[in-house]
């Protein structure tokens, strides 16, 4: 019997003296979904990481060559399906991109509402689930709670909680529901308290601490030269958000900070997750103020056929940068789709910060990355 | 400064004072009236006007004719090919009168697009959301179920 080259890690044919294989996963509660791990140990000392991925690949690229554009769009909100209305802000802008059509102002203004609020709800279950990891078991419920308020104002809105399939091609399919301002001001109003509340559980906290700062530092450095994107590299001392640098569906007009930190270590990750969410807040405030009226679906062939051609758009989705290639060949069906997700290129760099580390602190390490399996296999 | 800064850092670790103001949150919701859990199968949640959830096939309130007209949008919309309409065109009407529909729930992604397809409303997608089977087989509705809404099963010891 043969064994296929790619299952089983070269490394383990050298151990040294003293080093051990660890297998961690991929059904390992730390491990957020299906990732494996072939650790590398010398005492309690990682000496190499080996990510073995593919577990939850389903073949979304492909299968997005097998639709029509329209289509394929509820498939995307099953990559980072912890973040679905961003995933599908960027296919719809990718594929308006394409056929040069641009959504009204009150479609792109509900746009800008709703990935904010999912921002909010990625960044709530980040923080729940990577407290849990690291042993403060409280926070997970309380943030759980307010993503439960937010994913009802989904499910009022397009009918769904987690896949929302929100967005159409071309602006929206549902309007605002009667009520929305105000269940949405009052979301904000009291998710500013609630913040302070993990705050006052986490941040000061001398145990959390000790788990995370100056834990898997990762300079601006070699986050450029790994490609990372989103709060890993905003907590590495770099000012860079799509939301500011390449402005989409009208986010020139509201009034934001990037939060910035300079220790580029987990504590400091965790730190601008916490501001980006007050800075959500204060978009969400904003736009609410101003919702145009007007249509909320752009005029759209009902038979999409794009021109021949190419367009790359990428969105500043909750975890990174997040970009559709698609090709058009002038038929029904994409030729090629291609997407870029930001939790697969992040964890290419768990091996620069995980060697020689702990291996209590790679739990902390691949939580603060934020992966979401079923976007790093696709 | 900075020994006055380290000497009340000591103060606060050694009374442990971080840890008391983050056990304050946890009391803060300890009464009755902040508890959010629901009772799932005792309390019945209400889900939302919107909700896409088990499909039906309406029907004329009044004569109890189906309003489908067999126009086949809703399965050409449907990304994972479910739904499959049988037609037979009437000789005197000139219209397509409904025979069949089977709508594969197991396959169902609940995106909501071929409920947008349709230009009578006739396939909406309920707020019902119970819809286990026991069987593949009861996964696959046709269009008596669609219409009337799942048959449950009861079931005895």
């Amino acid at each position: 019997m043969t064994e296929h080259p790619l299952t089983e890690p070269a490394m383990i044919d050298h151990l040294a003296e003293q080093e051990i294989v660890l297998n961690m996963g991929p059904q390992h509660p730390s491990t957020h979904g299906v990732l494996r791990l072939v650790l590398k140990l010398e005492g309690e000392r990682v000496k190499s990481v080996e990510c073995v991925i593919g577990y939850l690949h389903r073949g979304v690229e492909k299968i997005g060559e097998n639709r029509t554009y329209a289509q394929f769009a509820p498939y995307v909100d099953r990559m980072d399906y912890v973040s679905a209305v961003s995933n599908g802000l960027g296919y719809c802008l990718a594929v308006e991109k394409l056929i040069n059509v641009e959504a009204p102002p009150r479609a792109q203004a509900v746009r800008v509402l709703f990935a904010e609020l999912n921002r909010i709800a990625s960044h709530l279950l980040w923080l729940g689930t990577h407290a849990l990891d690291i042993g403060a078991m409280t926070a997970l419920f309380y943030t759980f709670r307010e993503r439960e308020d937010i994913l009802k104002i989904f499910e009022n809105y397009c009918g769904a909680r987690l896949t929302t399939h929100a967005f159409r091609i071309g602006g929206l399919q549902y309007d605002l529901y009667e009520g929305f301002e105000q269940e949405c001001a009052k979301f904000c109003e009291s998710f500013k308290h609630r913040i302070e509340d993990y705050e006052k559980l986490l941040t000061q906290n001398p145990i959390w601490q000790d788990r995370l700062v100056g834990v898997g530092i990762l300079n601006a450095e070699d986050c450029k030269r790994y490609g990372v994107s989103g709060p890993m590299i905003r907590a590495a001392g770099e000012a860079w958000d799509l939301r500011k640098a390449q402005p989409y569906s009208g986010y020139e007009q509201y009034d934001f900070d990037i939060p910035v930190r300079t220790g580029a270590d987990s504590y400091d990750r965790y730190l601008v997750r916490i501001e980006e969410m007050r800075q959500s807040i204060r978009i969400i405030e904003q736009a609410l103020g101003r919702i145009p009226g007007g249509a909320i679906l752009a005029k759209v062939p009902k038979v999409l056929k794009p021109a021949p051609g190419e367009v790359y758009v990428s969105i500043e989705a909750p975890k990174g940068e997040l970009g559709y290639f698609l090709v058009s060949d002038g038929t029904l069906h994409p030729y090629r789709v291609r997407v870029r997700p930001p939790s697969f290129i992040n964890l290419a760099t768990l091996e620069k910060m995980a060697v020689g580390a702990l291996v209590a602190d790679v739990v902390a390490i691949i939580g603060t990355i934020d992966i979401v399996l079923g976007e790093v296999d696709r | 400064m900075q020994l006055a800064t380290q000497m009340w850092q000591s103060v606060k670790e050694f009374l442990l004072l971080d840890l008391l103001g983050g056990l304050a949150v946890t009391f803060k919701t300890q009464p009755t009236a902040n508890v959010v859990t629901e009772q799932y199968p005792k309390e019945r949640p209400q889900v939302a006007e919107r909700y896409r959830g088990a499909p039906r096939l309406n029907i004329h309130p009044e004569n109890g004719e189906t309003l489908c007209i067999g126009c086949d949008l809703c399965a050409k919309a449907c990304p994972e090919n479910l739904i499959v309409v049988g037609t037979v065109r009437n000789k005197e009407t000139r219209r397509l009168d409904l025979t069949t529909f089977t709508y594969d729930l197991s396959r169902c992604m609940f995106c909501g697009m071929c409920e947008d397809a349709c230009p009578v409303d006739a396939l909406e997608l309920t707020q019902d959301f119970e819809m286990a089977s026991y069987t593949r087989e009861g996964l696959i509705w046709d269009r008596q179920m669609l219409e009337e809404g799942p048959r449950p099963t009861p079931y005895k010891q």
